[in-house]
């Protein structure tokens, strides 16, 4: 496409000038995701964090109320939320998700494989405003009727969420047993062990890198999920006070005042997304690590 | 029987592992199809004309606006996003020396993007494109938004479809006498389309369901933009706004069955192609 690039006088460019050229305009859109990441990291931190020393590291970090028409902001309630309704979601996400990730790699008989393999693609890709649709015309009244409290809870946020996290454990974690040699299985199998002893006892552990990776990549979705949590969580700014009461994330905080908001308590959304951030640098970066000694065990 | 014995052995806890398996994965496919089915019965019987209609009003919550906005915000997103992905993974795979620095670098910061959720982008959106670039809730400022965060995700598969071209077709190349850029543009990359396309298949999948990261960067208006500075709602927003407020929820239920009909089609054309990339190159 750039072979024919032409000079203003007329001549065209000789072949070396084009090769130096276009490499370096493959370098710049190289550079381009580092530069944007650090365009990001700027925006968000250097917004947020002047606002945390305006309220106090403490009371913004320890502070129990948010209170923004009285310029109170503690986002310890939002910090709980998350941390509750992320552990929740693992509690129903993680088990399952390896289970199914151990069926499809080493159980699945191959006409099964070519159905079920789809249907998780297919719920990674269904959209998460969808799926707070579904928790909020399902989830809700289940929670209401069947356990207890208003339906708008941590509990069926938490729920929600497991759902929709499942594809990413199923996948990653699958292509963790899947990179565990056949020669581990065999030499158990030869030891005397059964398929199922086989899979559990040797593969498994010999793929726990990838799987911990597999764990912490869900943590990442389920911390960073908005919508679907708003549409179910209830959404009281306030300290959590058991799986069957409302409570509000730090994602649905941004997102339910920002439409509204100014000055420092605008400032102290872009503070509350600062954390958020950190958090998931943080994540990124132990999946990261968990990653890269899943491929170099393996 | 007894092959099954052989199989699965016949101790208690062998067994008990097995059952938990199969019993996670009823679960997994039954939370999927009970989803797919109740959106469905609840979206299909109000899928009517009304919401068919080319201007929206409060009277009839016509989701073409919406839907016309979606395809408009995924052109210009794709039309960001795609030659920098591109180009991009072009120097990761062909250029960059292995272990190169900027290969690590631009590896960790391509994870970390993916790993961004949807709601900073928003809100990086709002601080750089509507307020500091003043571009206002627009469509233009949504989808330099959504263009960043389907940046990773192309030059993920891009890589991986040029690292999947064999050698052989580049040397062949060169032995003929062709540079290296006649040789990326001219065998390559063509011959890693499927993948590449696949990748952007998926991003396709990922702005139409996108939510948190348009609200504060498109904005919620639901007509057709009069030029790229209007501020749009796209179908997954439309939705959104449908089931918040919470009056409308035939006419959400409805959208959620049409949203739901695109992400699916597209997702099943991007694991196709996916899948013809692997038949049609023997090394892949």
């Amino acid at each position: 496409m750039c072979l024919w690039v032409r000079l203003p006088n007329g001549k065209s460019l000789d072949k070396m000038e084009k090769e130096k050229i276009m490499q370096a305009v493959f370098l710049g859109a190289a550079c381009a995701s580092i530069i944007l990441v650090a365009l990001i990291c700027y925006c968000i931190l250097a917004q947020g964090l002047p606002a945390v020393y305006q309220i106090g590291i403490s009371d913004f970090f320890t502070g129990v109320k948010w209170r923004p028409s009285n310029d109170v902001y503690g986002i310890l309630p939002m910090i709980l939320g998350s941390v509750y309704v992320t552990a929740g979601a693992l509690c129903i996400g993680v088990p399952i998700g390896i289970l199914t990730a151990v069926f499809l790699a080493r159980f699945c008989p191959a006409k099964l494989y070519s159905i079920l393999k789809p249907s998780v693609e297919l719920l990674a890709g269904i959209p998460s405003v969808v799926y707070g649709f579904f928790g909020l015309m399902v989830l809700v009244p289940f929670v209401r009727d069947s356990i207890g409290g208003t339906g708008n809870s941590l509990l069926t946020a938490a729920l929600l969420l497991g759902i929709m996290i499942l594809p990413t454990i199923i996948t990653v974690t699958e292509a963790a047993l899947r990179a565990v040699p056949q020669s581990y299985y065999e030499g158990a199998l030869a030891l005397g062990a059964d398929h199922v002893r086989s899979v559990f006892y040797i593969v498994v552990p010999a793929a726990r890198n990838g799987i911990l990776a597999a764990v912490i990549l869900g943590i990442g979705r389920a911390v960073g999920e908005t919508m679907a949590v708003m549409m179910v969580a209830g959404n009281q700014a306030r300290m959590p006070q058991g799986l069957l009461e409302g409570g509000r994330t730090l994602t649905t905080n941004i997102v339910i005042e920002m439409g509204y908001a100014a000055d420092l308590h605008r400032d102290a959304l872009l503070a509350t997304a600062a954390v958020l951030f950190i958090f998931i640098l943080l994540i990124n970066l132990s999946f990261t690590y968990f990653k890269e000694k899943a491929v170099n065990n393996g | 029987m007894v092959s099954f014995y052989k199989k699965y052995g016949c101790k208690p806890c062998s067994i008990l592992l097995m059952m938990a398996v199969w019993l996670a994965s009823c679960l997994t496919i039954l939370s999927l199809s009970f989803l797919l089915v109740y959106v469905l019965a609840q979206g299909l019987p109000y899928i009517d004309t009304n919401i068919f209609d080319i201007k929206y009003t409060t009277q009839n919550l016509s989701l073409i606006p919406a839907l016309v906005n979606t395809i408009l915000m995924v052109v210009l997103a794709l039309g960001l996003a795609t030659p920098l992905g591109i180009f991009a993974a072009i120097y990761l795979v062909e250029y960059a020396k292995d272990k190169n620095r900027v290969v690590n670098v631009v590896g960790v910061t391509a994870d970390t993007l993916a790993g961004i959720p949807s709601i900073v982008y928003g809100l990086f959106g709002m601080l750089f494109f509507v307020s500091f670039l003043k571009m206002g809730f627009s469509l233009l400022a949504g989808s330099c938004t959504v263009g960043i965060m389907i940046l990773p995700l192309i030059i993920r598969t891009t890589e991986e479809a040029l690292r999947s071209v064999p050698i052989s077709y580049r040397e062949g190349s060169y032995g003929l006498g062709a540079g290296k850029l006649r040789t990326i543009f001219v065998v390559v990359l063509p011959a890693a389309v499927p993948g590449i396309l696949a990748g952007i298949i998926l991003s396709i999948g990922r702005i139409v369901g996108e939510s948190a990261a348009l609200l504060y960067t498109a904005g919620t208006v639901a007509a057709l933009p009069e030029n790229i500075f209007s501020s749009v709602r796209t179908l997954a927003v439309h939705m959104y706004v449908l089931a918040s407020e919470g009056l409308h929820m035939e006419q959400a239920a409805a959208t959620a069955v049409v949203l739901l009909v695109i992400v699916l089609f597209i997702n099943q054309a991007a694991i196709r192609l996916a899948g013809k990339l692997m038949k049609g190159n023997p090394n892949g």
